[in-house]
């Protein structure tokens, strides 16, 4: 087996150029690179982050965030440069604004009025409701009539 | 003269719907057996005459005919025959026939399977299909006809979008639609038993195996888009929150409660008027899923229609169906009875809170997908809502409701104790807790989300093994074999589905947690080492496929100096869109995926190189593949297996037959 890897280590020719480089020089500057374009739309494709992207110019805001990063501009000032030029459109996590209010308190207003409602209405029937008229004389009814097919209509 | 058939068919299907959505609803409220008698052999009528334009299509694509429009625009003399038959449903107009022509195979279906149901409801439930399909057979003939001929013929056509040209696409359509237009089943039953006002236990039961059925198909159809998007988009990603995504997803949500709500509304009576909301939804999202994918208002990676004409038609069809299905809803539902009392901790209870976080995560899915619409449509400003804004809006809805999942199953029906629960569940929590904190300190790795992930999935296998113990030891039967066989297939679904979702959240975990990635730039020979695993690069040659021509590089993976694989991933170029499409490779494995992808060629036969190391990210899949086996397994149970073989009617002629033979 090792002559076998050997052999083929040997036939395929410059073997030996070794470890394969990064396609970023540093790779601190790489992570944060990534942790931004995750964030961030491709603004030419249909529906990717920027990370994803393989288009050209997803390509080149990739260099040019890349940049930023190397000139020591925090994650503030990279994000905020890159709204000023495209728009809140580059964020895949909108801000919160007076137009997104209801867009980041919707989920949760949604599960309080959920909530809510689910208590009242089971207090309320819990009133009305004499008990269990939904008993053994019903589900006799029911398996006879899942029995006996369509006589019941 | 082949599609002038398939076009004519499809008048006919119009025709026939038009008689069988309305005679049939109108016997029955008359009480007119003849009229009633309609539903069965129009609804196989339409099954027939929708199946003719389908293979009229389907002749059309394997003869290559570019005389019809849509098979010029849709696929290419070059294309290989399977993707020829895949592009029926590549674009608008022929995934409206898959559409309509599987709306017919559910309600040739239920013609089958409906024998032992009142007349009057299965007219009715017939009849409301019947509706539907006059819709979609409507909007086909007037605004997306695909049998439309060109004239003069094209000399070749424009092939079908290389990114469908794919295994995955030549079933992942028909399965989600299968899902989506099985929920018409469940929503035709509600409004049935609405018009008729016999809203009951009997109700549920027969609506259940149904929606399990399409629950099951759209699950697999939502898998097998998620793979697909894994391995053909070549970025390694397997959900993104696309708002196509999001259609298939909030039907699902709804389709996944209305299975629990129907539950209770069968064993116990209750939220008759709840669950029939659910059905109407579930089948509403599905209606609008489809008008969001094929309205063209999403610019995303599956949307290729774009005329406001289809958008307006099925706006209004939409309106009509679900508005008129909330009024009828709005009229009738306060007169449903209200079903057995129970307290609020029950499992009653419990079910109901959990329908409640999962509509609102369908909600929550809707207002983020639909937000940027309506801002845009508002003039208010373009903004854009990924997937940091679902995952931090997802996860803490679905958190409770796993956790909930737990518990319910053991919780007794009317009235739970809290105690006696906590102390029947305390060793699951004690072993959930303890595994979900150590194991990611021996993984090497600790962050409170692996803990959390982790403490879920195990918590649901740990009450799944509590609850099965408990079960056993009520259920008759000789040895451990003998009172495992005695376990309903109901309950052993219920369990396999919920350990289906214990898989899919520790793939989700482990990929989120421990999945490495590298972009390098490889020359030929060199390495690059991830996850433990060197991968070698050979270089590239170039390949010519049926309809394209490709870079495809090689690719020797080792693992301790010992080779485990050799990869194959391709750049490919199709000329006639002059589409560039990554083939990744991958090496899929049970604890984990290694996965290469081209990315650009770099001087001197370098290439830029994307490798992934992806932790259990097959169990995502396989998650929601034992969720369908549940599915499967629940609808295979005895009762329902009893309840159609009841439909053979020689033994006793009851009064049904007889009616039928006087009409």
């Amino acid at each position: 087996m090792i002559w076998l890897t050997l052999l083929i280590v040997l036939v395929s020719g410059p073997a030996w150029a070794g470890e394969a480089r990064p396609l970023g020089e540093d790779p601190a500057v790489e992570a944060r690179l990534k942790h931004l374009a995750i964030e961030l739309r491709c603004l030419v494709c249909q529906n990717q982050t920027l990370a994803d992207s393989n288009a050209p110019l997803a390509e080149d805001l990739r260099r040019e965030v890349r940049d930023m990063i190397v000139k020591n501009m925090s994650d503030k000032e990279i994000i905020d440069f890159l709204v000023e030029r495209y728009g809140d459109f580059v964020l895949y996590r909108p801000p919160l604004k007076a137009t997104t209010t209801l867009l980041w308190v919707g989920p949760f207003v949604l599960l309080l009025v959920g909530a809510t409602v689910l208590v009242i209405t089971l207090r309320r029937r819990a009133r009305k409701v004499v008990d269990a008229p939904v008993t053994d004389e019903e589900h006799r009814r029911v398996e006879q009539l899942l029995a006996q097919g369509g006589k019941h209509s | 003269m082949i599609p002038e058939i398939g076009h004519f068919a499809l008048i006919l299907a119009l025709c026939v719907a038009v008689v069988q959505g309305s005679l049939p609803i109108y016997g029955a409220a008359v009480g007119n057996s003849a009229l009633m008698a309609i539903a069965r052999p129009a609804a196989r009528g339409q099954f027939f005459l929708v199946l003719i334009a389908f293979g009229c299509l389907g002749y059309a694509f394997a003869e290559k005919d570019f005389s019809v429009l849509y098979v010029a625009a849709t696929s290419n003399s070059q294309l290989p025959l399977h993707y020829r038959l895949a592009a029926i449903w590549g674009a608008h107009e022929g995934s409206l026939l898959l559409w309509t022509f599987i709306l017919t195979v559910w309600m040739f279906a239920v013609t089958l399977f409906s024998a032992h149901l009142p007349d009057t409801m299965r007219s009715r439930i017939l009849g409301v299909m019947g509706l539907v399909s006059m819709g979609f057979l409507l909007f086909m003939l007037t605004v997306s006809n695909p049998f439309e001929r060109l004239i003069p013929a094209a000399l070749d056509g424009r092939d079908l979008n290389p990114l469908l040209q794919d295994p995955g696409m030549v079933i992942h359509p028909p399965m989600l639609y299968m899902g989506y237009v099985g929920f018409s089943v469940a929503f035709a039953f509600a409004i049935a038993a609405l018009l008729g006002g016999n809203l009951d236990a009997a109700w549920a039961r027969w609506s259940r195996p149904w929606t399990t059925v399409a629950w099951c198909f759209l699950t697999v159809g939502i898998a097998m888009g998620s793979g697909w998007a894994y391995y053909e988009l070549g970025w390694g990603g397997w959900w993104f929150w696309d708002p196509v995504e999001n259609a298939s997803f909030m039907p699902w949500l709804a389709g996944t409660a209305l299975i629990h709500s129907l539950a209770v509304t069968d064993k116990r009576g209750g939220f008759k008027v709840w669950t029939v909301l659910l059905a109407i939804m579930a089948f509403s999202l599905s209606l609008l899923g489809t008008f969001l994918v094929r309205s063209g208002v999403l610019t995303s990676v599956h949307a290729f229609a774009t005329d406001p004409k289809r958008g307006l038609f099925i706006l209004v069809f939409l309106a009509v169906v679900i508005g008129g299905s909330l009024a009828l809803y709005a009229w009738r539902a306060p007169r449903v009875g209200l079903g057995g009392s129970f307290a609020m901790v029950s499992r009653e209870g419990m079910l109901l809170a959990n329908n409640v976080l999962l509509v609102a995560a369908m909600g929550s899915v809707l207002l983020g997908t639909l937000y940027p619409l309506f801002l845009d449509a508002l003039d208010l400003g373009k903004i854009s809502v990924g997937p940091p804004y679902f995952d931090s809006v997802f996860a803490p809805l679905m958190a409770p409701a796993v956790f909930l999942m737990g518990i319910g199953p053991l919780a007794q029906w009317k009235k739970a104790n809290l105690p006696d629960l906590a102390k029947r569940l305390r060793w699951a929590f004690g072993v959930s807790l303890v595994t979900a904190l150590t194991l990611p300190f021996v993984m090497g790795k600790w962050t409170p989300l692996l803990s959390l992930g982790l403490l879920l999935a195990i918590w649901i296998v740990t009450t799944a093994v509590v609850g099965l113990r408990e079960r056993l030891a009520h259920v008759d039967g000789h040895g451990l074999a003998g009172r495992l066989a005695a376990v309903p297939r109901s309950y052993w679904g219920m369990l396999v589905a919920h350990c289906g979702i214990a898989v899919f959240i520790v793939g989700v975990t482990m990929v989120k947690g421990f999945e490495t990635e590298s972009d390098v730039r490889m020359n030929v020979g060199e390495t690059a080492t991830i996850g433990g695993y060197t991968f070698r690069f050979d270089g590239t040659q170039d390949v010519v496929g049926p309809n394209y021509t490709a870079a495809r590089g090689t690719f020797h993976v080792s693992w301790d100096g010992r080779e485990t694989t050799i990869l194959y991933p391709e750049k490919r170029r199709y000329p006639v869109q002059n589409q560039i499409m990554t083939e990744a490779a991958i090496d899929p494995g049970l604890l984990r995926d290694l996965y290469v992808s081209l990315g650009e060629p770099l001087d001197d036969g370098a290439w830029s190189v994307r490798l992934y190391h992806k932790p259990f990210v097959d169990w995502i899949w396989g998650g929601c593949l034992i969720m369908a086996l549940g599915g499967v397994l629940a609808v295979s149970d005895r009762r329902y297996r009893l309840a159609w073989r009841k439909q053979e009617p020689a033994v006793v002629p009851s009064a049904r037959t007889v009616r039928r033979k006087v009409a």
